[in-house]
């Protein structure tokens, strides 16, 4: 791996201290508040998701145009863009029946964990162990060479 | 205060926790994704967390391809944690408070050394069972609520704004479904 800037780490931290603390004060890292939502209850919880994608979406376009490079990895400003396949549809699907059963998605789940909420614990243990099954039987259809068929 | 009580009416029932605390932490949200994006160029979302962790204990070619951001994605996640366990202690156990910030009513709060905490009455059957789901889920569509939602929606991806649109209304379906059927909460 290559080095990294010293403010690397830091800055992804800080990051993340905001961010979680965004989930924390909207409610978002709260199972309960996103089914009320889903069962039409409590509409508020858009503002959450798209007052953030407003907010990333104004530095995505403006960013580009004001430097080339990031400071502290020297990588291009890009937008998040990913190829449209059909995964992008059962992968959806799937995650919507499992958010719309527990109430609870990867971010706000960290962030519950944060709000002292242990029994959101049960939640991540699924999550690992979905994206285990998910990982395992990808890699075995796509390994076609024998280097990384490992212990386990 | 006497006009469009229809109106007021109509917003309450909507809205019954207004919308400030969605609307400021959404905000939070994204300047905590941009300060990263500023720094790295990087538009990062939460869920690959979960496979480039995994990494650490499973030779598996699908996880080892996030050998290289593992390390940061760590630091992202415990941030998250932190940043969340922050709130917990200024806003939630009201030493900070804010006309903006509704506390509603969801949950049971318990006290920790002076810290007001939150835990889920969410039955545990249905976190983990729809834990395993999100966790095949948002991988296999390239994508969760952070890095389709926020980062894809962000960068008008046409492929987020599909993913969005599925898990969106399959998760809609599906949580009416589950309280009609009347499992609570």
């Amino acid at each position: 791996m290559t080095e990294r800037h010293p403010l690397f780490k830091p800055l992804v931290f800080v990051g993340g201290l905001v961010f979680g603390f965004g989930l924390g004060f909207s409610h978002m890292a709260r199972p309960e508040v996103v089914l009320n939502f889903l069962q039409f209850d409590d509409l508020g919880l858009p503002f959450v998701m798209f007052g953030a994608a407003i907010v990333s979406g104004t530095a995505f376009a403006l960013l580009p145009r004001i430097r080339d490079r990031a400071p502290l990895t020297g990588d291009p400003y890009e937008r998040r863009l990913k190829p449209f396949d059909r995964n992008v549809l059962v992968g959806g699907a799937v995650f919507g029946v499992g958010w719309g059963l527990s109430g609870i998605c990867p971010g706000a789940a960290y962030a519950s964990l944060g709000t002292g909420n242990i029994t959101i614990l049960w939640a991540l243990a699924g999550m690992f162990i979905g994206a285990y099954v998910q990982g395992y039987w990808r890699s075995q259809s796509t390994d076609t060479e024998a280097g990384f068929t490992g212990a386990d | 205060m006497v006009a469009d009580p229809v109106p007021l009416q109509l917003a309450s029932e909507l809205f019954p926790n207004g919308i400030s605390r969605y609307a400021v932490g959404g905000l939070l949200v994204g300047l905590g994704t941009v300060l990263i994006y500023i720094g790295t160029g990087i538009p990062a979302g939460a869920s690959t967390f979960l496979e480039s962790t995994l990494s650490y204990v499973s030779s598996q070619s699908r996880f080892q391809q996030y050998v290289a951001s593992r390390d940061w994605r760590l630091v992202f996640t415990a941030g998250i944690i932190l940043g969340a366990f922050v709130f917990a202690a200024t806003v939630q156990s009201g030493v900070v408070s804010s006309s903006l910030y509704q506390p509603g009513s969801t949950g049971q709060l318990y006290e920790v050394a002076g810290v007001t905490l939150w835990t889920t009455d969410v039955q545990i059957w249905r976190l983990f069972f729809g834990g395993i789901l999100v966790g095949i889920g948002t991988r296999i569509g390239k994508g969760c609520t952070s890095g389709h939602g926020v980062c894809g929606v962000g960068s008008a991806s046409k492929t987020s704004l599909v993913g969005v649109a599925t898990f969106m209304t399959v998760a809609i379906g599906t949580a009416q479904v589950v309280a009609a059927l009347g499992v609570s909460p």
